[in-house]
């Protein structure tokens, strides 16, 4: 996975009715916490996995969340809704 | 209070060019049709209610003149839409006006991998115009799905289907089965598949699933008659979703219409949240407090997972709506499913409308079968 985007069709979307942010697909919606919908907003199909780490750690004092990001985007990669523009 | 819907259907017609034998509209016409105005309102209406989904349906949705304004509507609104066509009219000006528009993602039924197969199923010409459809989709940057609804005459020809799905760019392949209300009810033996056809069938979707991955998400389930524990119907009755008929009654499943002492409230009439939250129709079977034996002492514990079944598949088989789907191992009457799954070799079906009497194209009109045709 070099620049993950995610698949054609799919949309983050925070929905007032519930509360939650989602990510809605043809004919479905997933669910997501806050940080993984923060992380899916970056996979743009531009920045790589580097500049994604780089710029949530820059958002939160320099944490490392290179593990938590691999792990969220490997599993939506499994499932079929990010995939790689490269 | 009941659980907010997720998913609106909006049947916006019931007209449609194609013929297909297993048709499960109703076979009524509804002529008295919702105006533009009503639809919007409406979809405002879902989505201050919670629902996510829009399907626009039929019928053949494309036939609507104002579709492009109420995919803006649904856009406006805020709901993903989904376009379920047939395709034969998704030609590439008026799918670029659909993009344009807002539409978000685009279904194209498909009756057969088979050029002239299709078109027998169907009941005209249409293959061509559906691939050049589902291109126009693809080119274009929507998300597409390929339907199939299989049976019999179709299921030997799995492999075709998927080998063309992944050659039409397509995201998801949905093989439905054939349910059978409406025009499917007089064809059920010339529809229904053989256990060893189901058996290829599962087999050639594994192999295409390990060997395309998640690029092509396959929906594959048994057919309801070849199981021994009945499926949530519609997620539950009155729990994820809502069904708007072209005359705007709103109804539980689309084919709730078929139960007797239902009656549905409309559009025009009441707000949609009164409609979810209120109405007799969608209380009727919400929840489990209106089971009866089998269900209410389950000796599986499933009532909250299978919600008793389907209701209208119930009525058909036994005659009461509030009956445990007989697709339950534990239901009295699952002898006739178990019979059923050994049909009388019937090899032709007869297509939608085109019955003794009935002149070409007047499908519309022709109110037959499901009333007319015995139940088991």
């Amino acid at each position: 996975m070099t620049r993950p985007r995610l698949v054609t069709g799919a949309r983050l979307r925070y929905d007032e009715v519930r509360e939650e942010h989602l990510l809605l697909i043809p004919e479905g919606a997933v669910r997501l916490n806050a940080s993984a919908a923060e992380v899916l907003e970056l996979c743009d199909g531009e920045r790589s996995l580097d500049d994604i780490v780089g710029a949530l750690s820059q958002r939160y004092d320099g944490a490392d969340l290179r593990d938590d990001v691999i792990e969220l985007v490997g599993a939506m990669e499994q499932r079929g809704l990010v995939v790689d523009a490269a | 209070m009941p659980p907010r819907p997720s998913t609106l259907i909006a049947e916006l017609t019931y007209q449609c060019p194609l013929h297909c034998p297993y048709c499960s509209n109703p076979l009524d016409l509804y002529p008295d049709q919702l105006e533009t105005g009503h639809w919007v309102r409406v979809f405002g209406e879902a989505r201050r209610l919670g629902v996510l989904q829009l399907a626009l349906t039929g019928g053949e949705p494309m036939l609507r003149g104002d579709l492009s304004e109420l995919c803006d509507a649904a856009r406006d609104a805020g709901l993903y839409s989904s376009l379920i066509t047939a395709g034969t009219l998704f030609t590439r000006e008026r799918a670029g006006e659909l993009k344009a528009a807002g539409l978000d993602h685009v279904q194209i039924s498909i009756q057969s991998p088979d050029p002239e197969d299709n078109d027998r199923i169907a009941g005209n010409r249409s293959f061509e115009k559906k691939v050049a459809a589902a291109r126009h989709a693809t080119e274009l940057g929507f998300p597409l799905t390929i339907n199939c609804v299989l049976h019999r005459q179709n299921l030997d020809r799995i492999e075709e289907l998927l080998e063309l799905t992944l050659e039409l760019g397509a995201q998801r392949l949905e093989l439905a089965n054939t349910q059978y209300y409406g025009w499917a009810i007089p064809n059920q033996d010339a529809l229904m598949p053989t256990w060893e056809q189901l058996r290829r069938g599962e087999e050639a979707v594994a192999r295409f699933r390990e060997r395309v991955g998640p690029k092509v998400g396959v929906l594959w389930v048994l057919p309801d008659f070849f199981e021994e524990l009945p499926k949530p119907c519609m997620g539950g009755w009155g729990t994820t979703a809502m069904v708007v008929a072209p005359n705007g009654d709103v109804l539980p499943c689309q084919a709730a219409a078929t139960i007797p002492g239902l009656e549905f409230a409309n559009v025009r009439e009441r707000p949609l949240e009164w409609i979810w939250n209120e109405s007799d129709a969608f209380a009727r079977f919400r929840g489990t407090d209106w089971m009866q034996e089998p269900c209410r002492t389950c000796p599986l514990g499933r009532q909250e997972e299978d919600f008793g079944g389907c209701r209208c598949q119930a009525l058909r088989l036994t005659g009461d709506a509030a009956a445990t789907d007989p697709v339950c191992r534990y239901s009295p009457h699952h002898d006739r499913v178990v019979a059923a799954r050994e049909p009388p070799r019937a090899g032709e079906f007869v297509p939608r409308a085109l019955v003794r009497g009935a002149r070409r194209g007047r499908s519309d009109a022709i109110r037959v079968p499901s009333r007319a045709h015995p139940r088991p």
